[in-house]
């Protein structure tokens, strides 16, 4: 029996659809039976960035609506042996078109021939949201270093909360610039993770081979040597158990250390 | 054999009392309590209205019923009642009564878009975040960070404080007053271990916790012990 992960955020344009991708691609390289799943209907293109837009024949709301059975939906990428497939978001419906019981009992069949399910979210907090999370056992909340990310994904962390079926989520932050960082123009790690207080499962850098990878359909994890592909490497590694330190390093460690000295009252 | 007296009428030195027997029925003591004040009508001879304090024992009066009981002393007499006493309380009242004496605990993150209400105190042992508010007809302590809206004494109470481990709120209220975040807080200043209160001028004012010990001694609620 597999697990179900959602990746979301609240706020629109902060990574979902790319994190989804490279941690769905990263635990496929470690070994795991994974399939994607699009919830963002009407406007999807995690088979974009995945680089499998031109196999889809049928979508998730055939699947829901029974036009077809579940197999015959899901694409496999090719550059796995049988590990990863993709289960594509329909392009001409809207998100009412699909009930949360629904999702709940598609996700369930998918747990039982796959390792993880990796659900990526639509923005907002209507419908597509609850949709998302129905059938999801654990929750990835996504944010960028911005005031307005920080606090979407906050008020995502209650709904998720309040839900009671997802466990406690683990957080992203992406898009990290080190250089305003250090400066002070963009909030740090530390502000954001005392702000949110949830556990954070991995830093990824602002890197434009992201960008241009995912434009030509092959999601940085598959490439070993760029640094955001090793945060994502790692996220997956954390995902499966693994304690690895925080990247980039030196802001990883000056983070603990400084919650320790909180907790025991030092300034 | 006399019937006892359901109605009796005393003057103390602070003012008359009617005293209303309880274990008799509504009917008659309302029949009894007309006859009692028409019979004595005539001796009453000052223009000026006398307050009266009724004192009806045991007995349970609906709100129905004390009004009728008001009406029916100010109609006979020059009489105004200044106060009905019983020594019975609804469920009801006693629950919303120990409710707003109760100090709620709560250990929790308020996030963006959650509201915490309770009726009485509130302890927070987490953080208001930006975006969320905690409501509580008494005080407010947060154990954490102040950074949403804080709103005590929300049902009219003046004397309702708020204190926080770090207080960088959007907005303080208290009770009918109101107070926002400067639009330029400087940032480096550091807001912690302090309270909020309003004072005379009925201004919400910022200081240091221990200010209270003073200012709202009632905060203390040790009974007993040194
Ligand atoms: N770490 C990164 N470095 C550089 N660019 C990134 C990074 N992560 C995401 N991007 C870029 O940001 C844009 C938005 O990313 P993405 O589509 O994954 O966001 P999303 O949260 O799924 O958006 P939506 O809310 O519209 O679904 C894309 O162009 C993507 O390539
Ligand atoms: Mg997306």
């Amino acid at each position: 029996m597999g697990e179900a992960i959602v990746i979301t955020s609240g706020k629109g344009g902060v990574g979902k659809t790319t994190t989804s991708a490279n941690i769905g691609t990263a635990l496929a390289l470690q070994g795991k039976k994974v399939c994607l799943v699009d919830t963002d209907i009407g406007l999807r293109n995690l088979d974009v960035v995945m680089g499998l837009e031109n196999r889809i024949i049928y979508d998730l709301v055939d699947v829901v609506e029974g036009r077809c059975k579940i197999h015959q939906a899901l694409v496999k990428d090719k550059r796995f042996e049988d590990l990863l497939y993709l289960l594509p978001a329909a392009q001409t419906v809207d998100k009412s078109a699909v009930k949360p019981e629904q999702m709940h009992k598609l996700i369930n069949e998918l747990k039982q021939d796959y390792d993880y399910i990796i659900i990526d979210c639509p923005a907002g907090i209507e419908q597509g949201f609850q949709n998302a999370i129905a059938g999801a056992d654990r929750a990835i909340v996504v944010t960028t270093p911005e005031v307005s990310a920080v606090r979407d994904a906050d008020r995502i962390i209650g709904l998720l909360e309040k839900s009671q079926t997802v466990e406690s989520p683990k957080l992203v932050i992406n898009r990290i610039r080190n250089h305003m960082m250090k400066s002070g123009d963009m909030l740090d790690v530390d502000e954001i993770t005392t702000h949110l207080s949830i556990e954070l499962i991995g830093i990824v850098a602002d890197d434009e081979e992201v960008i241009k990878a995912s434009n030509h359909g092959e999601p940085i994890a598959l490439n070993p040597n760029s640094k955001a592909s090793i945060a994502y490497r790692n996220i997956a590694r954390r995902i499966l158990g693994e304690s690895i330190p925080l990247q980039p390093l030196e802001e990883a460690n000056k983070s603990v250390f400084g919650k320790l000295k909180k907790f025991f009252g030092v300034r | 054999m006399k019937k006892r007296q359901n109605v009796t009428i005393k003057g103390t030195k602070d003012g008359i009392v009617l005293h209303l027997d309880d274990s008799c029925s509504y009917y008659e003591l309302k029949k009894e309590l007309d006859e009692k004040l028409s019979e004595n009508q005539r001796t009453q001879t000052e223009r000026q209205l006398t307050p009266v304090k009724v004192d009806v024992g045991n007995r349970y009066l609906t709100d129905a019923q004390t009004e009728e009981i008001k009406d029916l002393i100010r109609q006979k007499k020059n009489l105004v009642v200044d106060k009905i006493e019983s020594n019975v309380v609804t469920r009801a009242e006693v629950d919303k009564l120990k409710a707003e004496n109760e100090v709620v605990t709560v250990a929790r993150i308020i996030r963006s878009g959650q509201i915490l209400e309770v009726p009485g105190d509130l302890l927070l042992i987490g953080d208001v975040n930006p975006g969320g508010t905690v409501i509580a007809g008494g005080n407010i302590f947060i154990m954490g960070s102040l950074k949403g809206i804080a709103h005590a004494g929300v049902f009219g109470n003046d004397q309702a404080v708020i204190t926080a481990s770090s207080m960088q709120p959007s907005q303080l209220r208290i009770s009918d007053c109101l107070n926002r975040a400067p639009d330029n807080p400087q940032n480096n200043e550091k807001r912690e271990m302090e309270c909020a209160y309003i004072d005379d001028n009925h201004q919400i004012i910022v200081d240091r916790l221990q200010v209270l010990i003073n200012l709202r001694p009632n905060l203390t609620r040790l009974e007993g012990g040194h």
